[in-house]
C-alpha cells in the first residue's frame, strides 16, 4: 500500500504543482474553476485511454511510438504555456489595476482559459497514464484492490496537498509582483518541458544528442533526491543533460521571453481602448 | 557553413550505420541479464522484452532514460554514446527486485 502511495505521489506531484501555479496565475479570470476541472477530467480520461493502449502505442513507429507520443504531448504543452505567458504579459497591467476590465473581451478570455485547460489535461494525461499502469500492475499481483486504491488515494491526496500549498503560497504574494512570479515559474516549466521533449526524441533516436552529458551535477544534486525532483518539476532540472536538451531548453526560454517582450510593447486591444 | 553542410550530410549516414543491439528480458520482476556489457563511445540499442503479465518502467537516471514497457511487449531504448563506466537502471514499478547495470567498456 505504501509503495502505491509513494509512486502515485511522485507521479501526481508534477501535475499538482503545475495546476497550483496555473490556477494562481488565472485567478482573476471568470469561470476559471470550471475550465480547470474540465482540464483535469479530460486528462484523467485520456490517461485511461493511453494506459489501455500502451502496448499498441509502444509498437508504433518501430517501437518508439511512446517517445513520439510523449514528445508530442510535451511539445503541445510548451506551446500552450508559451501562449499563456504571452497572453498574461499583454494583460498583466490591466489585471493589477482592474480585474474586471480583462473579462470584457469574453472570446479572448475563453481562448486563454482553453489553453490553460489543455495544458492541465496534458500534464494529467502524461503522469496519469503511468499511474494507471502502475496501479493496475500491483493490483494484478496479490495486493487487494482495496489496498491499492487506498495507497493510490493517499499518494494522490499528498500530491494535491503540495499543489494546494503552492497555490496558497502564491496567492499571498503582493499583486505588484504576483504576475512576474507566476510568469517566471511558467517560463521555467515550459523550458523544462522542452528539454524533456528533446530527451524523449533522443531516446527514440529521432534526433541526435550531439554531446551527452554536457555536464554532470549528479553528485551535487542527484536526480532522485527531494531537491532534484522539485527542481526537475519546477525548472526542468536534469543532472546529466545532453547538449540537445540544453539547446531545446534555451531556445524555448528565449522564444517565450521574446514573445512576452513583444506582447508588452503592443498592449492588448482592450488596454488601448 | 561548409562544416554545417558536411554535418547535415554525415548525420543521416551515421544513422544508417548499424546500431549494436543488446537484448534484455524482464521476468518475475527481474532483469536478465542483470549486467549488460556494451561498447563505449557508440550509440547502442537495448531491446527489453517484458515477459511478465504486468507493465514495467525501465528507468535510469544515469543513462537519462525512462520508458514504460507493456506486458508481453518489447521496447527499444537507444542509449549512449557512453563514456566507459557503470550505469545502473531499475524497473521503477518493482524497484526492490528489478535492478541492473549497463557496463560501457
Amino acid at each position: 500500500m505504501l509503495g502505491a502511495a509513494i509512486i502515485v505521489f511522485r507521479e501526481s506531484l508534477e501535475a499538482a504543482l503545475l495546476i497550483g501555479i496555473i490556477a494562481a496565475a488565472a485567478r482573476s479570470l471568470p469561470g476559471r474553476n470550471r475550465w480547470l476541472a474540465a482540464g483535469v477530467a479530460a486528462g484523467v480520461a485520456g490517461a485511461f485511454v493511453v494506459a489501455a493502449f500502451t502496448s499498441t502505442i509502444g509498437e508504433l513507429a518501430d517501437g518508439v511510438g511512446q517517445e513520439l507520443l510523449t514528445a508530442g504531448i510535451l511539445g503541445l504543452a510548451v506551446v500552450m504555456l508559451a501562449w499563456h505567458n504571452i497572453w498574461m504579459s499583454q494583460h498583466a497591467r490591466q489585471m493589477i489595476t482592474d480585474a474586471r476590465s480583462v473579462v470584457q473581451d469574453v472570446a479572448d478570455g475563453k481562448r486563454e482559459l482553453s489553453a490553460i485547460a489543455l495544458v492541465i489535461a496534458l500534464a494529467v494525461l502524461r503522469e496519469g497514464a503511468e499511474t494507471v499502469l502502475f496501479l493496475y500492475g500491483i493490483a494484478s499481483q496479490g495486493e487487494t484492490t482495496g489496498q491499492v486504491l487506498a495507497g493510490g488515494a493517499l499518494g494522490l491526496g499528498a500530491g494535491a496537498l503540495v499543489g494546494a500549498a503552492l497555490y496558497m503560497g502564491l496567492l499571498r504574494i503582493p499583486v505588484r509582483w504576483f504576475f512576474s512570479v507566476t510568469a517566471v515559474m511558467v517560463l521555467l516549466i515550459a523550458a523544462g518541458m522542452a528539454g524533456q521533449m528533446a530527451r524523449f526524441l533522443i531516446q527514440g533516436d529521432i534526433i541526435p544528442a550531439i554531446a551527452s552529458p554536457i555536464w554532470d551535477t549528479s553528485r551535487l544534486i542527484p536526480d532522485g533526491s527531494a531537491l532534484g525532483t522539485l527542481l526537475h518539476v519546477l525548472a526542468g532540472y536534469d543532472a546529466r543533460p545532453s547538449a540537445m536538451q540544453a539547446l531545446f531548453y534555451i531556445s524555448a526560454l528565449a522564444i517565450i521571453v521574446i514573445g512576452m517582450r513583444l506582447a508588452r510593447q503592443r498592449p492588448a486591444r482592450l488596454g488601448a481602448a | 557553413m561548409k562544416h554545417v553542410l558536411a554535418l547535415c550530410l554525415a548525420l543521416p549516414l551515421a544513422a544508417f550505420a548499424a546500431t549494436p543491439e543488446f537484448a534484455l528480458e524482464i521476468k518475475d520482476h527481474r532483469f536478465s541479464p542483470e549486467e549488460v556489457h556494451v561498447p563505449a563511445g557508440t550509440k547502442v540499442k537495448l531491446r527489453v522484452h517484458n515477459q511478465d503479465s504486468t507493465p514495467e518502467e525501465f528507468e535510469s537516471h544515469q543513462l537519462n532514460r525512462e520508458k514504460v514497457i507493456a506486458p508481453g511487449s518489447t521496447a527499444s531504448i537507444f542509449i549512449g554514446p557512453l563514456k566507459p563506466g557503470k550505469y545502473t537502471f531499475v524497473g521503477e514499478f518493482h524497484e526492490d527486485t528489478a535492478r541492473g547495470v549497463v557496463i560501457a567498456e
